[in-house]
């Protein structure tokens, strides 16, 4: 037995042109990102004010940079696929070898739901949620900065997974028997099972902490029902997490069990039974997509209603609208296996629950139409963004009632119809809504704007490119082509993959002009900067404070009497008052515990994928010794002193004051 | 203690002690007790949710034997009963060491600490026993889907108990050096949930998976 396990130099994949050439351009960033840090000194910036950060706000904001960070792997694999099918028409085998394509359309499916769109919900989340309720930071503010040192550590797995060994070729199911040993023999499935399995106890504590906080540490006189409608949908959206990802931390555990003790829960000796995994996997990855899509709801919800000027059209309805999508997302998840063979009672429950869902997403439809009805619409970024999704999510709405109907999925299942299905309503849900709520809050988490001209190019490259690249899908759907095909062979489908792969095209200039306009914005920051904090005459608490705001959020927690809290006070006039004195604020240290503990875990993971044993003991120990010195450490907490209060809010209140004689 | 001045300990807005207890300190910043207790029940949720998925899987896989032993085979009702009793008992103990927490009463609670430690490793040391027979003869979780779903399910509770007991040991050493103040008592009532927990789980387990398989 080795001492590196499994794990040799041939491992590294020298026989790949293009592996080894995205390994050198990303050794190459990576080094220029080192040498800049280190040019400007800022390893002790980012060091103290980032990466031991237990600071909601910042925590947000590294959560969408590892976002940003994926959304361009994730891509990357994207548009490899659809070059790769445009290519490889009439017989012709493209660039791509099935080895290689099947681990892409892998990784693709992984990274963009676990590694940009949760980080990117969850980031904004953070960044939003304890602010729109008044609290000074979450419940448990270290456990927030170990949550997302796990989703990271997650991250790198799946990346180190590029240049060591390889990635799953099963698809980003991971469905068995094909994720057994005896038919994946490779460490692919393992990376995939680590990887997944970390950050997913790190989004399960999440789930834990904001709900803790919503329930906790909501401002004074705010009761459940007058809580901001993204808050709301958030904690729907964490009433899934927790209700949900145990069961994918469970069979994830299961198909470990399988693979690494030679049990014999989904194999197909021993009376294994593979359905089990389809089952629990669903039961967790259904729920999974309105904990993507529910949070997105609610930032239209915001957007529309700031934009308009209006408070939000049924407010109550909305409520209870996700809190019935959340209800019915757990009894609908057997639709992705009606072709399983169940009977035509049990496939008609779950064909019928699925299109009941149909009904509460319409609800909160035309509360955003309602919300529009008379109002003032100003078309910025997140309003294009919100006017975009509420087209394109309705038509993707509709096929997946289409798809409900057991019948029709008989024809449809597993061909590129699902596929245009799914990205129809997760790019034009959940991808459009994190848009919309990055350029709707982006100022209030950084203090300047973004470029609202570039903004407005790269939502239409979107919106077009989005069409352009999937509609040509349903259609090949429609003509039997199915999904994961590395090359075809049917001159009917090629004209629809070649606009498919035209429409990547456009999507690939909208994301880049959103980096560029990210860049933009940065280098300009001096001359669009948001004074008083409150640049779109926001309705909840968040809009209340600076921009960035104080480092304790509120310098005396707000008392609340409406659901738009903020025009309450507006109204009442009473928006931007000092109080009398300060009061000393109680605040978390830093810490760099989460790092430790996530980065043990990290260790764990990838000593278990090469069969490092030794390493995996060493790790373990290592994630249980830091976590009770991390209960044990001294010095955890501080309190801001009033005079520094005071400073910081009498700053606030005069660049409120500037802008208001200004308006003036 | 360091960075906080004695004369703000009472001082934050919430109302709230920031830190009144002797040498303790808050892990979170204007947590209280309550803030910890609530999102402790949270994470217990989702650990049932966890075990709910497991037995689903014990219930789907039973009486897939593969020809192999089923439970009927294997079980040892009486043994599994000294083991049930073992845990159940350790509930009570718990309880104990609970009250005299509360009371501040700190070697009676060192004292109900051990005892239970002692049963939670008797409760321990008789599942190892169980595997390590049923593995030597032939019976080990590679033998079937039904001997992969009981030992999966039975050792999933049995690790938790062993984190348990290595908590409660931490415990232990805490109330030694630190005494009962505020934070040390949330703990030990984090943890009593935990204990109290696993064994309304292994009152499911020793219902369906032994009682029942024993018929």
């Amino acid at each position: 037995m080795s001492l590196l396990g499994n794990l040799t130099l041939d491992a590294v994949p020298y026989h790949e042109p293009i592996i080894m050439v995205t390994l050198a351009v990303i050794g190459v960033i990576g080094l220029a990102i080192v040498g800049l840090i280190t040019k400007y000194q800022k390893w002790g910036v980012l060091w103290h004010n980032w990466l031991t950060s237990v600071d909601h706000k910042r925590l947000g904001i590294m959560y969408i940079i590892l976002a940003l960070v994926m959304l361009i792997r994730g891509f990357s694999d994207a548009i490899m696929m659809r070059t790769q099918l445009a290519m490889a028409t009439n017989g012709a085998a493209g660039y791509l070898p099935p080895e290689h394509y099947d681990q892409i359309f892998t990784a693709h499916g992984i990274i963009m739901i676990i590694f940009m769109a949760m980080p990117f919900m969850i980031g904004l989340m953070n960044i939003v949620l304890p602010l729109q309720i008044g609290a000074r930071d979450v419940a448990f503010p270290f456990m927030n900065n170990l949550s997302f040192w796990l989703a990271a550590a997650g991250a790198v797995l799946i990346n180190i997974s590029l240049g060591l060994g390889e990635f799953a070729k099963t698809g980003w199911l991971a469905y068995p028997p094909l994720s057994e040993m005896s038919f994946s023999p490779g460490v692919g499935v393992d990376y995939y099972i680590w990887a997944l399995q970390i950050s997913g106890i790190g989004t399960l504590l999440t789930g834990v902490n904001f709900l803790a906080t919503v329930f906790k540490m909501r401002a004074p006189g705010m009761k459940l029902m007058q809580m901001p409608i993204f808050t709301w949908a958030c904690t729907w959206a964490n009433i899934l997490i927790v209700a949900s990802f145990p069961i994918l931390t469970a069979v994830l555990g299961l198909l470990t069990l399988d693979r690494y003790l030679d049990f014999h829960f989904f194999t197909n000796d021993g009376g294994g039974n593979a359905m089990m995994y389809i089952n629990l996997f669903w039961a967790w990855g259904h729920p999974e997509v309105y904990i993507l899509v529910l949070p997105a709801f609610g930032i239209f919800s915001e957007v529309i209603s700031t934009f308009t000027g209006k408070r939000l059209f049924g407010y109550t309805s909305m409520v209870w609208a996700s809190g019935a999508i959340s209800i019915l997302g757990f009894v609908v998840w057997l639709h992705h296996f009606f072709t399983m063979g169940s009977s035509a009672d049990v496939n008609a429950f779950f064909g019928v629950m699925t299109m009941i869902i149909a009904i509460p997403t319409g609800v909160k439809l035309f509360n955003w139409l309602f919300t529009m009805y008379r109002g003032r619409l100003r078309i910025t970024v997140p309003v294009l963004w919100t006017l975009g999704f509420m087209v394109t999510f309705s038509i993707g709405g509709m096929t997946g009632v289409l798809l409900a109907v057991p019948g029709a999925d008989y024809v449809l299942h597993n061909s590129l119809f699902l596929v245009a299905h799914f990205h129809n309503t997760i790019i034009g849900g959940a991808v459009f809504g994190y848009m919309a709520g990055f350029a709707f809050w982006f100022p209030k988490a950084t203090g300047f704007h973004l470029n609202e001209r570039l903004g407005k190019y790269s939502f239409w490259c979107w919106q077009i490119g989005f069409y352009v690249a999937f509609m040509p899908l349903y259609v090949l759907g429609f003509l039997g082509m199915t999904r994961r095909l590395n090359h075809t062979n049917n001159p009917d489908w090629n004209i629809w993959l070649y606009i498919a792969a035209l429409g990547a095209v456009i999507i690939f200039v909208g994301i880049v002009l959103q980096f560029v306009q990210l860049y933009v914005s940065i280098r300009d920051r001096k001359q669009n900067p948001d004074v008083d904090g409150d640049p779109w005459n926001g309705h909840t608490l968040e809009w209340s404070t600076a921009s960035p705001p104080q480092f304790y959020n509120f310098a005396v927690l707000p008392k609340v009497h409406d659901i738009d809290a903020f025009t309450d006070m507006k109204e009442k006039g009473i928006e931007y008052q000092a109080p009398d004195e300060y009061m000393p604020i109680h605040m978390p240290r830093n810490t760099a515990a989460g790092m430790q503990i996530a980065g043990a875990a990290g260790i764990v993971g990838f000593a278990l994928i090469w069969h490092i044993w030794w390493l995996a003991i060493v790790g373990s120990l290592g994630m249980v010794v830091a976590l009770i010195a991390r209960c044990y450490a001294k010095d955890v907490d501080y309190y801001v002193e009033p005079q520094e209060v005071a400073e910081i809010e009498r700053a606030h209140l005069a660049s409120v004051a500037t802008v208001k004689e200004e308006a003036l | 203690m360091s960075a906080v001045p004695e004369t703000l300990k009472f001082a934050n807005d919430h109302g709230l002690h920031a830190d009144d207890h002797g040498g303790g300190h808050h892990d979170e910043h204007h947590d209280t007790g309550g803030n910890t207790l609530f999102g402790f029940w949270l994470y217990l949720m989702t650990d049932c949710i966890l075990f709910a998925s497991v037995f689903a899987t014990y219930a789907v896989l039973y009486m897939n034997t593969d020809g192999g032993v089923s439970g009927k085979d294997i079980f040892d009702l009486n043994f599994v009963l000294v083991e049930t009793a073992a845990l159940l008992v350790s509930s009570i103990t718990y309880g104990f060491a609970l009250l005299c927490a509360h009371k501040q009463q700190k070697a009676g609670t060192l004292l109900w600490l051990l005892v239970t430690m002692a049963l939670g490793c008797v409760f321990i040391a008789m599942e190892v026993y169980e595997f390590h027979h049923l593995i030597v003869e032939g019976n080990g979780p590679d033998g079937s889907a039904f001997l992969s779903s009981f030992f999966a399910l039975v050792g999933m509770h049995g690790l938790h108990v062993t984190a348990g007991l290595i908590w409660m040991l931490v415990m232990v050493f805490e109330v030694l050096k630190r005494g009962l103040g505020a934070q040390t008592v949330t703990r030990l009532g984090c943890l009593s949930l935990f204990w109290h927990f696993l064994d309304i789980v292994w009152v499911c387990v020793f219902s369906v998976v032994y009682l029942l398989g024993a018929m």
